[in-house]
């Protein structure tokens, strides 16, 4: 069963045509990255499949219902860009926070909060505000927080979009470990070529003006995926791959061969 | 700690420089004989620790009675109390006014300039009327200072209102996606998220309010003819102020303590409930 069916959507703001015509369909399990150019519509197609904005025209089926209804069951979780962590709240009550919205017992609560904190390593700073932390553990934090309840769906706005390469690359690997071990479907936008392919099990490469899919890219990179992958000759072949076809989605570079040959 | 002694420190420092002005300014004015703007004597700025003694001197100029700082605290009191009583109900009313004016965009447009009007108009106009139409449907234990504290709310209400929009209409945009994906109402949306992040804005508001509230009780006292407040000490004072101008000022002194103790209750209550980043205190 799919967990995302997206047929036919297409979102206008004002005069400019943001998404035309998108048809995608995400699977149980599946690690799907959203990749393209600034203004290809990424976020705005993140931002349809919660429920956050409304289509212009088209349908989304999330978890065989309305999107309006699963957001309204609370079947996905969402991480941004920024944490987006309340700070007069302590790391543990941030983490409950979607758990009190639910109304979940005290106890539950203070039992879920835990493992999460575990599962990000984050045990020790339960007491914490959000201030007193580094912006890779606010983004651990805010990722704890969007799983605690268990989605089945975990919609990220470019999470690591604001973080230094290094940490990164580590929070990369924590988060696919996070993932094997929660077995909810993850749906990711970038616009790194290597963050795509390394997390991913599918690449939706994205084009703008308007905003539309121009190629699907199933990774078919060995799981557990580590370190090592990123020096595998497959991780260069489907890095090309992305980033021929971003390439190709884009008039622009298209016509930079041509300028070439004028030269020449 | 080091912190807390180096801020006694600064206020012994600031206090001793203003004393220094005061006394080095009327030594000046004094001994160059210059008049402008006023001239200075023992009447127009009596020494500062003149002024200190006769708060142990007697209240009356027989010299019979009770000391005069015993009379002044007791008519503090007795203000502070109509000035907490307007606090509350000011700070009370005007956040009402601000969760509602926030969530109706509409009534806002229209509304505030109302509510801006509302605190154009002088004090000591609204006063009197206050008065005149309240008390008489006041009970009796409220009556007369139930009055003064409906003027101090007037005057406390605007700042908390105004701060209340704002701080309520704070939370950006993901902080409120946020919310929405987890299907949040719009009172939860409200108790969770837009509450608490108004509530630097409400404390700062609160803080003017606060010195506000006794400023109206002030001056709520002087048409309702209380005797029992500081206004009526002012009153009494200020008839006698060319032959004793130390019991104007002494009554000065206490009135501004009155509105510092109103201003750090709010500080201290402040620091215990808002925790937040140290630069996000407004």
């Amino acid at each position: 069963m799919s967990v995302v069916e997206i047929s036919r959507v297409s979102k206008q703001f004002g005069q400019t045509t943001a998404l035309q015509g998108i048809d995608l369909e995400i699977g149980e399990r599946e690690f799907v990255s959203l990749i393209g150019p600034s203004g290809c519509g990424k976020s705005t197609l993140l931002r349809i499949i919660g429920d956050l904005i409304e289509p212009s025209s088209g349908t989304v089926v999330v978890n065989g219902k309305s999107a309006r209804q699963a957001r309204n069951d609370r079947d996905y979780g969402i991480v941004f860009q920024d944490p987006v962590l309340y700070d007069w709240r302590t790391v543990a009550k941030n983490v409950a926070l979607p758990l009190e919205m639910a109304r979940w017992s005290r106890q539950k609560r203070n039992e879920r909060v835990r493992r999460m904190l575990e599962l990000v390593e984050l045990q020790g700073f339960e007491n914490h505000r959000p201030w007193q932390l580094s912006g890779g553990m606010q983004q651990r934090v805010s990722i704890a927080r969007a799983l605690s309840f268990d989605p089945a769906l975990l919609l990220m706005d470019e999470p690591f979009g604001a973080l230094d390469e290094m940490t990164r690359e580590r929070l990369n690997i924590e988060l696919l470990k996070i993932w094997e071990a929660s077995g909810s479907t993850i749906v990711f936008v970038t616009h790194s070529i290597t963050e795509a392919v390394f997390l991913s099990t599918r690449v939706v490469v994205m084009s703008p003006r308007p905003g539309q899919i121009s190629e699907l890219i199933p990774v078919d990179l060995p799981q557990p995926r580590t370190a090592a992958t990123r020096e595998a000759p497959s991780f260069f072949e489907l890095v090309t791959h992305v980033r021929e076809a971003l390439h190709l989605g884009h008039d622009l570079d298209r016509a930079a061969p041509v300028t070439q040959e004028a030269k020449a | 700690m080091r912190t807390a002694a180096l801020r006694l420190g600064l206020f012994v420092v600031v206090l001793a420089a203003l004393w220094g002005l005061w006394e080095g300014y009327r030594w000046l004015w004094i001994h160059e004989g210059w008049t402008w703007p006023f001239i200075v004597n023992d009447t127009t700025m009596p020494h500062l620790s003149d002024i200190f003694a006769a708060l142990w001197g007697s209240a009356s100029p027989g010299g019979v009675g009770p000391r005069l700082i015993t009379v002044l605290v007791k008519g503090a009191l007795f203000t502070a109390k109509e000035a907490a009583a307007g606090f509350a109900i000011g700070a009370l009313v005007g956040f009402a006014l601000g969760v509602f004016l926030a969530h109706f965009r509409l009534l806002q447009r229209g509304l505030l300039p109302w509510v801006v009007a509302s605190q154009t108009v002088p004090i000591l106009v609204v006063a009197p009327m206050i008065v005149v139409w309240a008390n008489p449907k006041l009970p009796d234990g409220l009556k007369d200072w139930g009055a003064v504290a409906l003027i101090a709310a007037y005057l406390t209400f605007f700042p908390v209102t105004v701060n209340t929009i704002r701080g309520l209409q704070s939370p950006d945009r993901r902080a409120l996606e946020l919310m929405r994906s987890y299907a949040a109402g719009n009172w939860r949306i409200l108790w969770k998220l837009r509450f608490p992040a108004a509530l630097p804005y409400i404390f700062a508001a609160l803080k003017v309010s606060a010195t506000a509230s006794v400023v109206g009780a002030l001056i709520g006292e002087l048409p309702s003819s209380i005797p029992n407040g500081l206004g009526a000490q002012i009153i009494n004072f200020s008839q006698y102020y060319t032959t004793e101008p130390r019991g104007l000022w002494a009554t000065n002194v206490i009135a501004a303590a009155l509105g510092i103790s109103f201003f750090l209750v709010i500080v201290v209550v402040e620091k215990i409930v808002v925790r937040r980043a140290p630069e996000n205190y407004a």
